[in-house]
């Protein structure tokens, strides 16, 4: 596991393949968009029974990164929670796990839009977002300019094809001001990084960092390709590549 | 309308006979070909087909007074057969059709099929069952799939005239690579002239609109010439078939949509661009040429390539000697058996024992294991895991007496919406702006282009203009080279059958004279520069080209096969240094690229026997191949719904990638049932692997390793493949990210 080093807002940052976001300065650990209990959900709603493991395995990956890390803070930058009965859903074992974990260092649970109850007491501290120094930690990012602004909400993924073979990979997104994480849980789907709700975000050049296997490159968003959905009929994507 | 109603009222208002067909097409066809003495003698019975285009107003009336006769499909049927009052509609059946049977022999469609029918059996205790096909390569073992009850009688037909097969000597250069067979078309174009109707096969819908589009061009005496295939809108295929029926048309240029069983009247001639691929293929579209048995039809082939010249040659011979290929036996789908559970239960509750009894009696399922039944059936009813379990929330609920039910009308809607066993890649409309639906191509070609890329789609150049609430918005085009739509589910793989008779003509130089004085030409060269391949040899030539080098392996073991060996090389080849790029698998051959060329020592180590050991193990659990597979059975098994075009979806996808639960399963649950299913699959797709591992054996020592200086005469096809198709798995990835990463750097370096 290669951590990838760059800056935002003068801090140095790393991005990491698993899709998280260290701060060693900080000893701080940032996910975003766990979606724990996504998988069971679908039973509730659709009687789509579909294999619910993924609650476990998003847990395995953070307790992994906490075990090589040893992370004094961890912040879960939303949409933590699928839906508003995932925690009463939540295995016994998987109960445990968010338990030890949450022992282990102090969790700060930043609220999110599928999340709007908390998660059971005893877990950490929940908040709106949260200040520390230079950078600010929110759900969703704030239209206009940033300095310093750490978010999830999107689950951008960067298309890209090269030498005539097409891929889609998790990304975070930034211009050095403003980052945007790809989504940690195992069944968060994702957004194309050049969608017009990112892109507007992001007025000038943005890079996209993308998680590799076991690396994660930087890559500007020329390089990227959109999806079929949003070629409008007034040729947004034209415009903004003149 | 008063008419309308005695139509309707007309017959007994129960079901006789059901005719099925693996056609729509052919359904709507025999009921007209029915009506007609129906109508002469007067007879009163009622005939009436029933597909995925029947309104939904006369389904209800076909289910409240059912025709004498329905002509339907297997998802039809198995849609009939969902309904709770399918046993008073089924009750009075006496007899069921199958037509072209062989096309259901060792389908996915054909196990569905195969447990419906044991279904009816059931339901009408009156019932038989009758088959027809005139292309069966075995009999005996096609007679097994419709005894279900009784024994199977085999009416033997009168072989008729041996049909009159020539291949096209196209005059134009004969090309050496590509599959559309352009340089033939004005030859084509001459032929259509001097006969009275031709149907024009490809094998692809790509060709299709392009071979459509080149006749066109050159059409200067503005003959009728029509276009069908199954991606077009139904009313325009409609249109086409009905001006065939009345002699309207000279020609129409068809894929499979068209090849079997329809009767067009007085078509004279069959044509086929491309090679055949298979000879039982090759021989039903010769039969759509002239019905009468006694006359021989007449068909001619248009080779492509220099490959397909030698193929067509092969088929020719075979169709000579009357020989036809036919596939492996399948292992039962469980994936099908999964989505039958369900329709089972949609129509009563369902004892779970006489269940698996019935099943037995089919033919696919006839040796299904108990346990497999038990954990599909789990599947079905409580997902099947063993680890986190559902304890809420299930599918099917036991009632007091034991018996199964549907736990909520949510299931049975989306049965009914899911249906059948076809997986298409997810499909676009494609639009004229403010004008008419043309019909519908796969997601990723329209993915491809960029507003303002021009493509040839249903006989006419379009420009791309953008998507728009998922229709593919287009306005008319004029001139230029049209990107031509490539769509990726109309690929026909070579029969294996065929291959080793392309094999054999390549080694037997006495057989060279039939063959066109380019081609001869260009393996006379061959041997020269290197040699042909030579039976119980494996010839295998290393060149460098550009900054690569190249390896080409002369296997002629079929496209799946060689994808496979280049997935297992490739990962080889990386283990041994030797940086391997990427690699092209055609019908005949299988091209690898990287940065050093290999040693001889290497180069044995590389084709050890052994790789289908762990290697394939290792490979399987990670290729794309097994994830497809996977998403088809998730999709078949009712896991994951089929993306409906036009159906919105949120921004943020709240689909569901099957990738992510392959995943899952795959860590935790590697023994469910799904994951069982997937690979039985991979492996009956890949039962080219058996011969390949015979291939490798045969070859250990044996191998013909010629170093080149530059490209051989017999590799230049396989080579003009290259950024066509590319398949690099695993790792590799992370190289072509790198690779991006370095442009970049590239890019703002640059002085």
């Amino acid at each position: 596991m290669m951590p990838f080093g760059f800056e935002c807002a003068g801090e140095k940052l790393q991005a990491l393949p698993a899709g998280a976001l260290h701060w060693p300065a900080r000893r701080l650990l940032a996910v975003a968009d766990l979606h724990l209990e996504k998988g069971s959900s679908y039973a509730v709603n659709a009687r789509k029974l579909l294999p619910r493991h993924d609650t476990r395995q998003t847990l395995a990956m953070l307790t992994a990164l906490i075990d090589v890390l040893q992370p004094e803070t961890v912040v879960c930058l939303g949409d933590s929670f699928h839906d508003r009965t995932a925690s009463e859903r939540l295995s016994e074992i998987d109960r445990h796990m968010l338990d030890g974990l949450t022992k282990r260092a102090h969790f700060v649970w930043i609220a999110g839009n599928h999340d709007p109850a908390p998660p059971p007491a005893g877990w950490g501290e929940v908040a709106e977002e949260i200040n520390d120094g230079p950078l600010i930690f929110r759900h969703e990012a704030l239209f206009g300019p940033a300095r310093g602004e750490i978010s999830g909400h999107f689950h951008p993924v960067a298309a890209l094809s090269v030498r005539g073979r097409g891929m889609r990979r998790r990304c975070f997104l930034t211009d050095g001001y403003r980052l945007i994480l790809p989504a940690f849980g195992t069944y968060a789907g994702g957004l194309n990084a050049l969608d017009p709700a990112i892109a507007q975000l992001f007025p000038d050049d943005y890079d996209a960092l993308v998680v590799g296997r076991d690396t994660v490159r930087r890559l500007s968003w020329r390089q990227l390709r959109p999806d079929a959905q949003f070629w409008t009929e007034d040729g947004w994507w034209r415009k903004r590549m003149d | 309308m008063a008419g309308r109603d005695l139509a309707h009222k007309k017959g007994k208002g129960e079901l006789h006979t059901l005719y099925i067909s693996p056609l729509k097409a052919l359904a709507t066809d025999i009921r007209r070909n029915l009506e007609m003495p129906i109508a002469e003698m007067a007879l009163p019975v009622r005939a009436e087909s029933r597909t995925g285009d029947t309104p939904q107003s006369r389904r209800l009336r076909q289910r409240e007074r059912p025709p004498d006769l329905l002509m339907t499909t297997p998802e039809s049927l198995a849609l009939l057969l969902s309904y709770p009052d399918a046993m008073q509609f089924f009750a009075s059946l006496k007899c069921v059709i199958i037509d072209e049977l062989h096309s259901f022999a060792t389908s996915k469609r054909g196990h569905h099929l195969a447990l419906c029918l044991a279904r009816v059996a059931t339901l009408a205790p009156h019932v038989r069952f009758v088959g027809l096909s005139a292309t069966v390569a075995d009999p005996p073992g096609m007679a097994e799939f419709l005894a279900l009850k009784d024994e199977v009688e085999i009416v033997q037909g009168e072989p008729g005239a041996q049909p009159v097969v020539s291949i096209i000597d196209a005059q134009e250069r004969l090309p050496w690579g590509g599959h559309m067979g352009h340089h033939a078309v004005p030859e084509v174009y001459n032929i259509i002239r001097q006969h009275k109707t031709s149907i024009v096969f490809v094998n692809t819908r790509a060709q299709a609109e392009l071979v459509f589009d080149r006749l066109w061009r050159i059409n200067e005496e503005n003959l009728a010439i029509g276009l069908h295939h199954g991606s077009l809108a139904v009313e325009q295929r409609r249109k086409v078939e009905a001006a065939m029926a009345a002699g309207k048309l000279r020609a129409v240029v068809a894929t499979s949509s068209l090849d079997l069983g329809i009767d067009w009247g007085d078509v004279d001639l069959v044509i086929q661009m491309g090679a055949p691929k298979g000879v039982s293929r090759l021989m039903q579209r010769i039969g759509r040429a002239n019905h009468r048995l006694d006359e021989p039809s007449r068909a001619m082939i248009a080779p492509a390539n220099r490959f397909e010249v030698l193929e067509s040659l092969a088929a020719l011979e075979a169709v000579e000697a009357r020989e036809l290929d036919g596939d492996p036996p399948r292992p039962p789908c469980l994936d099908v058996l999964a989505q039958h559970i369900v329709g089972c239960a949609c129509a009563q509750p369902i004892d779970r024992d006489q269940l698996y009894e019935e099943v037995l009696t089919t033919q696919p399922y006839r040796e299904l294991p108990r346990k497999d039944f038990d954990d599909t059936f789990d599947f079905v009813a409580t997902g099947g895991y063993a680890l986190a379990a559902y304890e809420r929330w299930h599918r099917l609920k036991q009632l007091p007496d034991g018996r199964w039910m549907l736990a909520s009308p949510l299931v049975a809607r989306q049965f009914r919406m899911n249906v059948g066993t076809i997986v298409e890649l997810p499909l676009i409309k494609v639009k004229l702006r403010r004008g008419p639906i043309l019909g519908e191509v796969e997601e990723s070609f329209i993915q491809g282009l960029v507003p303002g890329d021009t493509f040839v789609f249903g006989g006419r150049m379009l420009r791309f203009e953008g998507v728009k609430e998922l229709i593919a918005q287009c306005s008319p085009a004029t001139g230029g080279d049209p990107k031509v739509p490539a769509y990726g589910g109309g690929r026909l793989p070579l029969s294996t059958f065929l291959a080793e008779r392309v094999r054999g003509i390549l080694q037997d130089p006495s057989r060279h004279p039939k063959l066109p004085p380019e081609v001869r030409e260009w393996l006379r060269v061959q041997r020269i520069r290197s040699t042909l391949p030579a039976g119980n040899r494996l010839l295998i030539e290393g060149f460098p080209r550009g900054a690569k080098q190249f390896i080409v392996a002369y296997c002629f073991e079929g496209r799946n096969a060689h994808q496979t060996l280049g997935m297992l090389l490739t990962r080889r080849m990386e283990r041994m240094g030797l940086k391997p790029l990427g690699f092209v698998a055609t019908d005949y051959v299988l091209g690898i690229w990287g940065l050093r060329p290999p040693t001889k020592q290497q180069l044995d180590q590389l084709f050890d026997e052994d790789m289908l050991g762990d290697d394939l193990e290792a490979w399987m659990d990670e290729s794309t191949m097994l994830r497809r597979s996977f998403r088809n059975v998730a999709v078949i098994a009712g896991l994951i719904e089929r993306r409906f075009p036009g159906e919105e979806k949120s921004r943020r996808q709240v689909t569901f990638s099957s990738d992510l639960i392959y995943d899952a399963l795959r860590k935790h649950e590697p023994d469910h049932i799904l994951l069982r299913a997937t690979r039985q699959d991979a492996a009956w797709q890949l039962a080219d692997l058996r011969r390949l591992g015979e291939l490798l054996r045969r070859a250990k020592g044996r191998i013909d390793y010629r170093r080149l200086d530059r490209i051989s005469p017999l590799a230049v096809p396989v080579l003009l493949e290259i950024g066509k198709e590319r398949v690099l798995d695993g790792t590799a990835e992370d190289e072509l990210l790198d690779i991006a990463a370095q442009e970049l750097i590239d890019e703002a370096t640059r002085l």
